[in-house]
């Protein structure tokens, strides 16, 4: 059987462990994450989702239990660059995730201090911006680019690093609809040609076109399934502080009223193709 | 019967920042922008399209370069007017607020706004306690908790009473949703529409979510590149998708799923916004 990308076992972490103002965020946390998979993960504020996603690249380590990263201990600091380069993270506020003051030199930074050889290094900067389409902008100056642009930039470096899983926190939380849906199809791009995806994100929307939902609820996971499982209890969602996605909720509210409407319509691709497939049956009957 | 006294009157409001140097960008140009006392509007645009600096003309943050600014009847575009007796009117609520609250326990940073308008202590403690109430943390509950121990959403609604408590005319909101969970979001949402219902006040609500705008704006400002491009209902506005995707924005998903039904040749209305007015739509599709 092959080692998982991820592999969390019994994890523990604790803020400001050992003094006054210690905060528990993880109480024991057991999860694998497979090669190429799609991960979202959700949870209300405070339970814990940023906390998680920043051990899997030893930005935090565990207060008690353990995190590998295809197999290496993340307590191990021999490891810790071969973590850094397998797992890259791309944050909510592109502004702080800015390094130098042309695009392309920004995009090179990571793999460059890793010591890629030159040739390499240009190959990966190019391959970074054409996949996110930043390639005419890598003369400019990062801190003119759009919040939109920021994040594509962001996302470029992080790709510049060849990472085998992608790790965004609420990356598209401050972008507009445009600049959503940009990121969105990179990531679904990335995803295609096998790069894992963790995405941690308060959009239920987003998290319905993950391949797996894991919720997480006080620092515990309350919930981890496919998308059709996790999204199939709204009693469930609600308690931990979440919700049904948009097209799920009306996905309901039809098959309340319609029986014989499908389950497990989660996205409106998904409900557009429900209704059509309806429409033409339901008039063939009359 | 008269039209009512506009409450906010931008008339031809041009904005440049880092005028005469080559980084000179230009933020806004002639935007024309109203509110009536009372009115929810929204206000939509991409990153970059100008929203922020608008808001920040309408207390005073920034003064009109070009173009006349007047809130509830102080023109800004007088250099004497007084900005303290503005920003008792129009309450600006910031993206991420509660990264501005500093004392240490809640009903404490309620009361620095109230405190620095040297009111009685009387008044000063009623506004706390109806601030704090309109905002979900009722006094006797929170009088004593430590602002630092606070959940995100709890911070958030913290910040809100901060401003509520200054009683204001209007309230203007930048993403005032973004970044809270789906909790945390119904709970703000449901509070904000109270206050505004129960108090009569009006808010400007600055968003990225169109489904939050389509469902709670009386009327809907579009910004694109400093311009105004569409103004109207939210049926009106949402009925221009070409011109909404063109600026980068988008319809609401339930809009877009009806629209594409329709282009697939079935017999659906698009006008619609909300999924409680699909259901009947749909309903009467598939029947």
């Amino acid at each position: 059987m092959p080692e998982p990308l991820i592999q969390v076992q019994d994890l523990h972490y604790t803020y400001n462990a050992g003094t006054e103002r210690e905060v528990p965020a993880l109480r024991g946390i057991d999860l694998e994450i497979s090669r190429g998979e799609y991960v979202a993960i959700v949870g209300a504020n405070g339970s814990g989702k940023s906390t998680l996603a920043r051990h899997f690249n030893a930005l935090l380590l565990p207060t008690a239990g353990r995190v590998w990263v295809r197999g290496m201990d993340t307590q191990d600091p021999r490891h810790r660059q071969a973590i850094r380069r397998a797992v890259a993270m791309v944050f909510q506020n592109p502004e702080n995730q800015v390094v130098a003051t042309v695009v392309e030199e920004d995009v090179a930074f990571g793999p460059e201090n890793l010591g890629v050889p030159e040739e390499e290094l240009r190959v990966r900067v190019e391959w970074a911006m054409e996949v996110t389409g930043i390639a005419s902008l890598r003369g400019r100056s990062p801190y003119h680019l759009s919040g939109g642009q920021k994040q594509r930039l962001a996302l470029a470096g992080a790709l510049a690093m060849q990472p085998e899983l992608l790790v965004l926190d609420e990356a598209t939380a401050m972008l507009d609809p445009a600049g959503r849906r940009a990121v969105h199809e990179i990531v679904g791009r990335l995803h295609a040609e096998g790069i894992a995806i963790v995405a941690i994100t308060q959009a239920m929307e987003e998290a319905a076109q993950a391949g797996r939902v894991i919720a997480l609820c006080a620092g515990k996971v309350a919930l981890d399934g496919r998308p059709q499982q996790a999204f199939a209890d709204e009693e469930a969602l609600r308690s931990l502080g979440l919700d049904l996605p948009l097209m799920a909720r009306l996905a309901q509210m039809l098959r309340e009223r319609l029986p014989g409407f499908p389950a497990g319509v989660l996205t409106p691709a998904g409900m557009v193709a429900a209704l059509k497939e309806q429409a033409l049956s339901r008039g063939g009957r009359r | 019967m008269s039209a009512p006294q506009p409450l906010i009157e931008v008339r031809g409001l041009d904005s440049t920042y880092m005028r005469g140097t080559p980084l000179e960008t230009v933020a806004l140009r002639g935007v024309d922008f109203t509110v009536y006392p009372g009115e929810m509007v929204g206000v939509i645009g991409p990153t970059g399209s100008g929203k922020s600096t608008l808001l920040q003309h309408l207390n005073g943050l920034l003064r009109p370069q070009a173009g006349r600014v007047r809130v509830a009847g102080v023109d800004l575009s007088d250099r004497r007017a007084g900005l303290r007796s503005l920003r008792l009117r129009v309450a600006l609520l910031f993206q991420n607020p509660e990264d501005q609250l500093f004392e240490r326990y809640v009903a404490d940073d309620v009361a620095f706004g109230p405190l620095s308008l040297s009111l009685p202590l009387e008044e000063v403690r009623e506004r706390v306690r109806r601030a704090m109430e309109a905002a979900g943390l009722p006094l006797q509950v929170y009088r004593d908790r430590l602002t630092f121990s606070l959940s995100g959403g709890e911070r958030r609604r913290a910040a809100l009473a901060g401003v509520l408590a200054l009683d204001p005319q209007v309230l203007v909101l930048d993403e005032p949703l973004a970044g809270l969970d789906p909790a945390g979001r119904r709970e703000l949402v449901s509070l904000l529409a109270g206050w505004h219902r129960r108090e009569g006040r009006a808010i400007v609500w600055a968003s990225h979510s169109m489904e939050e705008i389509a469902r709670l704006a009386d009327r809907v400002y579009v910004l694109a590149e400093g311009r105004v491009v569409l103004e109207g209902t939210p049926r009106q506005v949402f009925a221009r998708g070409d011109l909404l995707a063109a600026c980068g924005l988008e319809v609401p998903a339930v809009t877009q799923v009806l629209l594409e039904l329709a282009q697939a040749g079935l017999p659906v209305r698009t006008d619609v916004l909300s999924l409680e007015e699909a259901l009947p739509v749909l309903e009467a599709l598939l029947a």
